[in-house]
């Protein structure tokens, strides 16, 4: 079964739990179930209009998803999918 | 409240002082404590992602938190913060250190670093509840 790496901001919302493991085969199924277990994520994870916020990158073992089939990227048994929101900022 | 042993500290100071008079960043691997505040146990320096604009802009690349996020994993740590550097210019958040922090409850860590030379280190710590709210919040520093 796929595991989720949950960030730390994130963990109080999943009973601090820091690996979830949701049964999918894609990357869209397994995070749509990892929001079915935890619907506090839904608004930290998504838009309003229920897209991917842009600071949530998202990768399945050391590949971003966004590089490979996005949300419909499959998944096999020990795949790990990260949760990663970007670090970046700048002077002004 | 950021507790911080001197030779992180020295190395993310430091690492400022390498970059110049482009920006630093790296990570902060440590634990969060009962009392909320964190610990740091190491800074890890990244490279910044922003060949583009490395003067007054920073990006550590999801890869590289990964897999620091893994190996800190393996020692007990987690990621409580980030560090990075403003060349000639203040150790305060900006508008974009700002809108681009995402890691509420974590640490940032700033270093004005002036004619290549490490000035004032200062923490703020991202608060609130999601990306409507949150704020910097001024924190103290202790280095032990």
């Amino acid at each position: 079964m796929p595991q989720i790496q949950i960030p730390s901001p994130l963990r109080q919302y999943t009973g601090k739990q820091a690996t979830v493991q949701v049964p999918a085969a894609s990357v869209g199924e397994a995070l749509k179930g990892l929001v079915a277990q935890h619907p506090d994520l839904q608004r930290h994870l998504y838009t309003d209009e229920g897209k991917l916020r842009a600071f949530v990158n998202v990768y399945v073992n050391d590949e971003d998803m966004r590089y490979l089939d996005k949300e419909a990227t499959t998944l096999k048994d020990g795949d790990t999918i990260s949760i990663v929101p970007s670090i970046a900022g700048g002077i002004s | 409240m950021l507790k911080i042993n001197s030779t992180a500290y020295d190395s993310l100071r430091h690492h400022g002082e390498q970059t110049y008079p482009h920006e630093c960043c790296g990570v902060l691997l440590g634990r969060f404590e009962e009392d909320g505040s964190r610990t740091v146990a190491r800074a890890l320096a990244c490279g910044n992602m922003r060949a583009d604009s490395p003067h007054n802009r920073y990006s550590i690349d999801p890869k590289d938190l990964i897999r620091i996020q893994r190996e800190g994993r393996e020692r007990g740590e987690e990621i409580v913060g980030f560090y990075h550097s403003h060349p000639d210019h203040p150790a305060q958040w900006s508008a974009t250190d700002l809108a681009e922090a995402h890691w509420i409850g974590c640490s940032y860590v700033i270093t004005s670093v002036e004619k290549g030379k490490a000035a004032t280190t200062n923490s703020f710590e991202l608060t609130g509840t999601d990306e409507a709210d949150k704020r910097f919040a001024n924190e103290e520093i202790t280095v032990s």
